[in-house]
């Protein structure tokens, strides 16, 4: 499976970037090399070896409901591009996640 | 005309009330200052690692197991990638394919019989930030000049719940979320309520017709904060799919918001490419596998379920009293009455009218039935009394029933008589017609009787004395 132009723009669009032609193209056959890197893996028989979803050989790692003291306003802020009062300031939107 | 069946899933999500947030530890506290209860890991800082809470993680499942839900040996968090600015990661962290219960079934008892309905998935995700449009002529959100984001929010544990689509009118969506809301309380891991927006639900609707097999085009139906707004919401879409199909037309998939003060659907506009998630396993988070010995305590643990509760009671106090009882709160006050001696039916009707505000404490169960048993021989001041006071200290019943009601005719004839005598206009208009003037009478006596009178019998003094 090969990764098209229309598949660079495609996800450029979902990150929000914006690319010109010449990072397009090189973009283009960058994700192609990497793909057939990965697709080195299927070359071997995996049908008995279930999917990793982490390499770590461990399970529940979990923390207890207790609260720390969170960060103060400055810190908090101290990275915003925009900030209005007390709030983070973003280009408006239309839509949200939840 | 063809008989059309509606056919109805449901998309519920909850708050969960821990004392922290999913995946950091600041507090689960959203109503407070705007991004005091912030860290690197919700506010998404490069580098910043995700520590599930175990709670959430037990609560989820506690409320699987209500759901009649199997616990997934093994569960996976996965990234949903969303570019909302809610989301500062860029994702939500959630759960695909592997979530921590499936396959549940939910029975919710009716007058008309029992109908299930089956549960796809309870999974655990985190809530995205809270955003404030700002400004723009209308106020509305595509007039908006800029938006404001509140990370508090942001990161705090909340529950999907997604139905099969078993349910198959707006009543009985009403009624499933009631009582699903209801288990959710009981079970102390949520206060669930909607106008708070700790349980939100969209519903996905299609028509088909009677004995039709397999479904038709559904469309999402969002934008519903009351119960009573979820099953308007879904007529109207109902009606609206019945009329495009009569006509020919088609029912297209789309996302509609249902607007209250219209009564109608509008379509949502969104960019295709918004539902490109690109699912994949979080790799920074480890699989969780729910351990035996846990899944058993949190079944043990299990309280007796107000579905349960519901089939018992209406036996006693009818099946609507029932369920009024249990969804209000107001079932521990009647269950409080009648293990005092007192019947179900007037418990049940005390504790929803008289006591609906109150919560008596229980070492006064004994008075307020002897109280409640002697109501009519005592004035409606002393009865109101009681019900208020049994919430804040003992109440003596002796006390409270020496205010007796005067029924006595002897006593309340000459009061009745002077009563009249002092309002001679008044008498002539009720007899020339005016009907509504038995009130005022009736008003006077009790006056002169500081509100002892008993006014049944006052009334019939008054209408023998008039006719
Ligand atoms: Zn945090």
């Amino acid at each position: 499976m090969a990764i098209t132009r229309d598949d660079v723009l495609h996800v450029a669009a979902l990150a929000r970037l914006e690319l010109t032609e010449d990072e397009i193209s090189r973009l283009e056959v960058q994700l192609n090399d990497i793909l057939e890197a990965v697709g080195k893996v299927s070359e071997l028989d995996l049908s008995d070896v279930p999917p990793t979803s982490h390499p770590l050989d461990v399970v529940n790692a979990f923390r207890p409901d207790e609260s720390r003291p969170s960060l103060p306003l400055d810190d908090v802020f101290a990275n915003a591009p925009q900030r209005d009062g007390d709030h983070f300031r973003v280009p408006p939107t239309g839509e949200t996640a939840a | 005309m063809a008989e059309w069946e509606p056919v109805v899933g449901l998309e519920i999500h909850v708050q969960l009330k821990t004392r922290t947030k999913m995946f950091c530890r600041c507090a689960n506290a959203y109503a407070t200052e705007p991004n005091t209860q912030t860290c690197p890991v919700c506010l998404a800082f490069p580098g910043a690692l995700p520590t599930p809470n175990e709670t959430a993680i037990e609560w989820t499942l506690k409320l699987g197991l209500a759901l009649g839900c199997e616990i997934a040996p093994r569960a996976l968090f996965h990234r949903k990638h969303y570019p909302y600015p809610d989301l500062p990661k860029g994702y939500q962290i959630s759960q695909y394919d592997e979530p921590l219960c499936v396959n549940g079934s939910f029975v919710v008892p009716g007058d008309d019989g029992d109908f299930e309905v089956g549960i796809v998935r309870a999974h655990l995700e985190e809530d995205a930030a809270k955003t404030i449009h700002v400004g723009g002529a209308t106020g509305r959100i595509v007039g908006a000049a800029h938006s404001n984001i509140d990370f508090n929010r942001g990161g705090t544990p909340l529950v999907e719940i997604v139905t099969r689509p078993d349910i198959h009118s707006a009543e009985q969506a009403r009624r499933f979320l009631q009582l699903l809301r209801q288990t959710i309380v009981e079970l102390g891991i949520s206060d669930a309520e909607m106008e708070k927006g700790q349980l939100r639900a969209d519903a996905n609707v299609s028509v088909r017709e009677q004995g039709e097999a397999g479904y038709r085009t559904r469309t999402e139906l969002k934008n519903m904060n009351s119960f009573s707004h979820i099953a308007r919401g879904i007529d109207a879409e109902v009606r609206r799919q019945v009329a495009t199909w009569e006509v020919g037309g088609e029912v297209v998939q789309q996302t509609l918001d249902y607007e209250v003060k219209s009564d109608t659907v509008t379509p949502r506009r969104r960019k295709e490419e918004a539902d490109d998630y690109r699912y994949f396993p979080e790799p920074d988070l480890v699989p969780v596998e729910p351990a035996a010995e846990v899944i058993e305590r949190l079944r043990a643990d299990l309280p007796e379920l107000p579905g349960t509760r519901i089939r018992v009671l209406a036996a006693d106090v009818g099946f609507d009293h029932a369920v009024d009882l249990v969804t209000t709160g107001n079932e521990h006050k009647a269950r409080l009455l009648v293990e005092h001696g007192l019947d179900w039916p007037t418990a049940a009707n005390v504790a929803m009218n008289q006591l609906a505000a109150i919560d008596p404490l229980p070492e006064n169960g004994p008075a307020l039935v002897a109280i409640i048993e002697q109501r009519d021989a005592i004035t409606r001041e002393a009865l109101t009394a009681s019900f208020a006071d049994s919430a804040v200290g003992p109440l003596d019943a002796d006390a409270v029933l020496a205010h007796h009601v005067v029924a006595d005719t002897s006593e309340l004839e000459p009061l009745v008589d002077r009563v009249l005598a002092d309002s001679p206009g008044q008498v002539a208009a009720f007899r020339g017609g005016k009907q509504g003037l038995l009130g005022y009478f009736v008003g006077q006596v009790m006056k002169e009787t500081q509100g002892k009178a008993d006014p049944k019998v006052v009334n019939e003094l008054l209408r023998t004395k008039l006719g």
